[in-house]
């Protein structure tokens, strides 16, 4: 079924009587090449860049000044290009992977920017404004690529593979990965997804991508100067990304094919109405991206998609990747928090806070709002660093770890506000969680050598679907479930990732008193398989029901511990929770 | 080099520096009260002079049908009296330009409002619709405007450059022009300006309420909306101003006000998009950069000041935690 | 005054509370309580216009169909909220000067209300030109409240007034509520300290898990042991599985 994209290489065939169209065909296989760049970072990774362009004057640079000055091969020129806008998308994303999501793009507009005042600039290198010229055909075999009819070929050929490519990333744990770093860092991290180093590894190949597409199109036109590869250039290609819809692969192929006919048309037509000559094309782009902003911002191809026939979901078949209840001795400490400490500016929301976590138990913590519950919960989890004290899992100290380090080591949790991914399907949401469990690379990713070890995680994702009784639902889509069964999706999630040690943020708010029956039922089966489970919650009822033992905290402080029917008696607490005695 | 050549080179350093410091100022404020980075300021701040251009020799510039076209679409989106505004302020722009061709001297304010409409409508318009939008989608939108309202520049004024006559002709000193004496002061009156509105004034501080929580201004009854205008309205008076008094200097076209602005915004990021007086200082900062690479490589002076991005990245880099929030 | 039939508020697929109705009279106290995560603070916020909401809302008898904290301030419903939602950088005098906003641009002079909530709130006078960002927790919740005063607030709403507070400064604030009240200001209040709320109120209502579960007289349900169990989770007992 996916092999059906090689039917764009019939196109050059029927187009061949017109010479205009194929060299509008050529264009869209390059257009196209960027837009599946932006596919990868803005669809997939949430970022975004306004230096495609950039990327491309990279290689058709380097393949120029290879070929014209220096007699090399093509191909050379191809592994220089290539090599150039990894180091840039090195530089600009090793500097920017960990700030706030603005702070990407606005260097990439200066680099931009930058980079095309230079390549106009050095006379001397680049040739300026007039640029190198008589590049050499790419030769194929012998055969040299010196038309448009046979490049053609070569463009559709590649982007077909592309296509594949991003298909098989798309189905990957590392598009899964990317999906949930742009919903939530910290959602993606609890799952051992390093957010600075997949972002930087989606700014790389987004990078690489565009500068094949600059490889490609110096050697079709056998000639390069900077206009191509100016800011207002990576501006189209955003455009056409946007416009066309980054969210999917077909979206992003639309969007080139429109914008590369509209462009030349545009090019003919606004001269004529306005009279004069000059480049207005720009303002098209600009103000077709307003609009979609702020009409359609899906993009086009959302609409359209509504009226093709659904992709048939399947079971996965492939032996599934262990689920295994923990072994171990009940009863042994799994978890231990010394003295914790925290201050958020002047206030000291968490102090001094110790307990520990034994095998098979249900522990709750609890305590009035603005107790600390929630920070303690984020220091051990790692997701804030503490001021003081320690975190010990399975005896190995975890303080200061960041959360996507301290998943692996067999610590998973959830979320107060369920973080699923509304229009996958519920297995491919459970998926998620096995990320950490899985290896594959970009490299392994991109050829397709992952998909053994993709079937065994959907596999995996089933059992543990089947384990909290969600398996009829498992290729529904996920924002169709009631609350209750999304929670329950969330715990499936974690125990997918073969987590020893569950917390549990807040699992039972929302949910109606069926649904937290159910909730219960679970949690106490799996504290008897030995699964260790520490929840946050405020409801006493679900709370006082489940615990083995409570930890109650106050003003930042554990001000009692014990079983749920001591911490109901003390007087402490009850003070605590129904207000002072006077 | 010598004394005086680095004299002159610190004069032109703070000359242009102030500039691009009123743009920094122009482009926290905008970003902390509305989350928007205000790409099109540099467009806003080049259409002041080339309009005044187009009136001093007898012609109603493009820009204002632009501008007028966009009060018309934020007149059709505000619901009942909220459309008498723009429609009003729409009709006495065109009054006041037509009395302009005739009266030279009112040309000045008339450019200098236009921007400011302008400005007000662009946000009414395309920004406000986006309704809980994240700082990258309006950042994508600010670009996009950018580079349509640099297109619409080509359109309405072609691809030359204009010198309009300075406010103030002479020199005070070699490489110090009475203008550029005018612009020091504007800058320094600008920046006194801002902080008397925000430091006396309640409309300043409800300004700064918005951008600091957004929940608490309304629950006071500040609109973010409101706020929104007075920023963007605040931002375009500064680059409308600033482009009058810089374009007798640097002369004015189509193309030039985005590496004005784009300058700013090297000062605005230095200062992390939230802290004015690191952007004013960068912005020195910056203008001094710029003189210096001019004098010994005058063709990569644009190129190389976007370096210094890298160190003010780098710091800010280190401080943060990847998994945020 | 205000008459609430039917209010649901929704997160997404999670409905936070379903189906409350209750109706406050002018010049009386209602607390609402509950356990935490039954819903109380999204009754506020579903009131308010903050969060998506079905249901009626009449205030003084006419329909309130598209509500704003804005639209409602213009009409005297003035919310505290928890967490404050306070301008920290901006001093203790602008943010309470800030919270009469609306009057003043109607050109009223704030003067005279200033300086009452600074014979309400000695401590707010002593730290006026402090920035609001570094006052204590009881201090930023008495700088919320006097800058909700500064409104003129017909109905005054608050969230969990005694969040993260000292139970001397819990006294100390209710006690200022207790002359709001004798003033004539009609209180609405949202509290999980049902001790201290009751004592207030003239009348209770519980909520818990998003549903209604009581509501009466405040002397009768401090006495009711429904609510220390509804607290405290006693008495009733999930099933075994």
């Amino acid at each position: 079924m996916r092999y059906l994209w090689f039917a764009l290489l019939l196109l050059p065939l029927l187009l061949a009587p017109f010479p205009f169209y194929l060299t509008l065909l050529n264009f869209f296989a390059l257009s196209a090449l960027v837009a599946l760049s932006l596919y990868v970072l803005t669809g997939l990774g949430g970022m975004t860049s306004f230096a495609q362009a950039a990327f491309m004057g990279m290689g058709a640079y380097a393949t120029a000044l290879l070929t014209v000055k220096g007699g090399f091969s093509p191909w050379l020129g191809l592994l220089l290009g290539l090599a150039l806008s990894f180091l840039l998308a090195l530089v600009l994303g090793g500097l920017t992977v960990r700030l706030k999501g603005h702070f990407l793009p606005l260097s990439t507009i200066a680099w931009q920017v930058a980079l095309y005042i230079l390549a106009g600039n050095l006379v001397g290198l680049t040739g300026g404004h007039t640029g190198l010229t008589d590049l050499p055909p790419l030769l194929l075999l012998g055969l040299p690529l010196d038309n448009t009819f046979r490049y053609a070929f070569l463009g559709l050929f590649l982007l077909v593979l592309s296509v594949l490519a991003l298909q098989n990333l798309r189905e990957s744990r590392l598009g899964r990965a990317l999906l949930a770093l742009r919903g939530d860092a910290l959602a993606a991290a609890s799952f051992g997804v390093d957010p600075a180093g997949l972002r930087l590894k989606a700014f790389l190949l987004a990078g690489v991508m565009a500068g094949l597409a600059g490889f490609l199109y110096a050697h079709f036109l056998r000639f390069v100067n900077p206009t191509p590869f100016s800011l207002e250039a990576s501006i189209k290609y955003l455009v056409m990304a946007v416009a066309g819809g980054v969210g999917a692969i077909p979206g992003v192929l639309l969007g080139a094919a429109l914008f590369t006919g509209l462009e030349d048309w545009l090019k003919d037509l606004l001269p004529l109405l306005l009279g004069r000559q000059g480049n207005y094309e720009t303002i098209a782009y600009g103000l077709v991206l307003a609009a979609i902003l702020i009409l359609a911002p899906r993009g086009l191809w959302p609409l359209l998609a509504r009226y093709l026939p659904q992709k048939e979901g399947r079971l996965p078949q492939e032996a599934p990747l262990p689920l295994k209840p923990p072994s171990g001795a009940r009863g042994e400490v799994v978890l231990e928090a010394q003295g914790l400490r925290k201050a958020f500016g002047g206030l000291l929301a968490v102090s001094g806070v110790s307990f520990t976590l034994r095998r098979g138990e249900i522990l709750a913590l609890i305590g009035p709002n603005g107790a600390g519950k929630t920070t303690v919960f984020n220091l051990i989890t790692g997701a804030i660093l503490p001021d003081g004290g320690r975190v010990f899992l399975f005896g190995r100290e975890i303080t200061g770890l960041p959360p996507y380090r301290i998943h692996p080591l067999g610590l998973g949790r959830t979320f107060q506000h369920p973080h699923l991914f509304p229009e996958l399907s519920v297995l491919e949401n459970v998926a998620l969680g096995t990320y950490a469990r899985t290896r594959a690379g970009f490299p392994q990713v991109l050829l397709g050598l992952h998909r053994k070890e993709e079937g065994r995680a959907l596999a995996l994702a089933y059992q543990a679907l089947k384990r909290v009784g969600l398996e009829s639902l498992a290729l529904e889509k996920a924002e169709r479930l009631p609350a209750g069964q999304q929670r329950l999706l969330e715990i499936a999630r974690v125990l997918a990732s073969g987590a020893e040690v569950l917390l549990l943020d807040e699992p039972g708010a929302g949910l109606r008193a069926g649904e937290k029956r159910e909730l219960a039922h679970l949690l106490r089966s799996l504290s008897r398989e030995g699964y260790t489970i520490l929840i946050v919650d405020h409801d006493m009822d679900l709370i006082m029901g489940l615990a083995d033992r409570v930890v109650v905290m106050n003003y930042g402080e554990k001000i009692a511990e014990g079983t749920p029917m001591e911490v109901q008696r003390n007087p402490l607490v009850r003070a605590a929770y129904l207000g002072e005695v006077a | 080099m010598d004394a005086t050549i680095l004299g002159l080179l610190l004069l032109d350093a703070l000359q242009n520096g102030v500039i691009y410091g009123l743009m920094a100022v122009g482009l926290v404020l905008v970003f902390a009260v509305t989350r928007v980075i205000l790409v099109p300021i540099g467009e806003l701040l080049m259409f002041a002079p080339l309009s005044l251009v187009w009136l001093h020799s007898g012609k109603l510039p493009g820009t204002l049908a632009l501008a007028l076209a966009l009060g018309l679409l934020w007149a059709l989106l505000a619901r009942g009296r909220g459309g008498l505004w723009p429609l009003l302020g729409g009709l006495g722009l065109f009054l006041l330009f037509l009395l302009a061709l005739k009266a030279p001297l009112l040309a000045y304010p008339a450019s200098v409002l236009l921007v400011v409409y302008l400005g007000v409508a662009t946000y009414r318009v395309f920004f406000q619709p986006m309704r809980e939008a994240t700082v990258l989608a309006y950042l994508i939108m600010a670009v996009g405007l950018h580079v349509a309202y640099q297109g619409l520049g080509l359109v309405f004024f072609g691809p030359e450059q204009y010198r309009p006559a300075p406010l103030l002709s002479g020199e005070v000193v070699v490489g110090l022009s009475w203008q550029g004496v005018l612009v020091l002061l504007f800058a320094g009156a600008a920046v006194l300006g801002l902080y008397l509105f925000f430091r006396l004034s309640l409309y300043g501080k409800a300004l700064l309420a918005a951008a600091q929580n957004r929940l608490g201004a309304r629950l006071s009854g500040i609109r973010p909306e409101e706020a929104g205008m007075v920023a963007f309205a605040i931002a375009s008076l500064l680059a409308g101003i600033s482009g009058l008094l810089l374009a007798p200097l640097i002369n004015a076209a189509y193309f030039m006000g985005f590496m004005l602005g784009l300058k700013g915004f090297v000062a605005a990021i230095l200062g992390g998009l939230v802290s004015y007086p690191v952007a004013l200082l960068g912005a020195l900062l910056v203008g001094l950069f710029e003189s210096l690479t001019s004098f010994y490589a005058s063709a990569y002076k644009e190129a190389l000041v976007f370096l210094l991005l890298v160190p003010a990245l780098f710091l800010q880099s280190l401080r943060a935690r990847a998994v945020e929030e | 005054m205000l008459l609430v039939e039917n209010l649901t508020v929704r997160y997404g697929p999670l409905e936070a509370v379903r189906g409350v109705s209750f109706a406050l009279e002018e010049g009386e106290a209602l607390a609402v309580i509950g356990p935490n995560g039954a819903g109380k603070t999204s009754l506020l916020r579903g009131l308010l216009g903050l969060a998506s909401s079905e249901g009626r809302v009449l205030l003084d008898g006419a329909e309130l169909r598209s509500r704003s904290p804005e639209g409602l301030l213009a009409q005297g419903m003035v919310l505290v909220p928890e967490g404050r939602a306070l301008f920290p950088g901006l001093s203790v005098e602008d943010n309470l000067l800030l919270g009469g906003f609306t009057r003043f641009r109607k050109g009223e002079d704030l003067r005279a209300d200033l300086e009452r909530v600074y014979a309400l709130f000695p401590r707010l006078l002593e730290r006026r030109r402090q920035p609001a960002g570094t006052l204590s927790g009881g201090e930023q919740q008495m700088l919320a409240m006097g800058r909700a005063l500064m409104a003129r607030p017909r109905l005054l709403l608050l969230d969990e007034p005694s969040l993260g507070l000292a139970p001397l400064m819990v006294r100390e604030i209710y006690r200022i509520l207790g002359e709001l009240k004798k003033e004539g200001t009609t209180l609405f209040l949202v509290e999980q300290n049902a001790k201290v709320a009751l004592e207030l109120a003239d009348r209770g209502l519980v909520l818990e898990a998003g549903e209604m579960v009581l509501l009466g007289p405040a002397a009768e349900l401090k006495e009711n042991p429904r609510v220390v169990e509804a607290y405290l989770g006693m008495a009733r007992e999930v099933e075994e599985g």
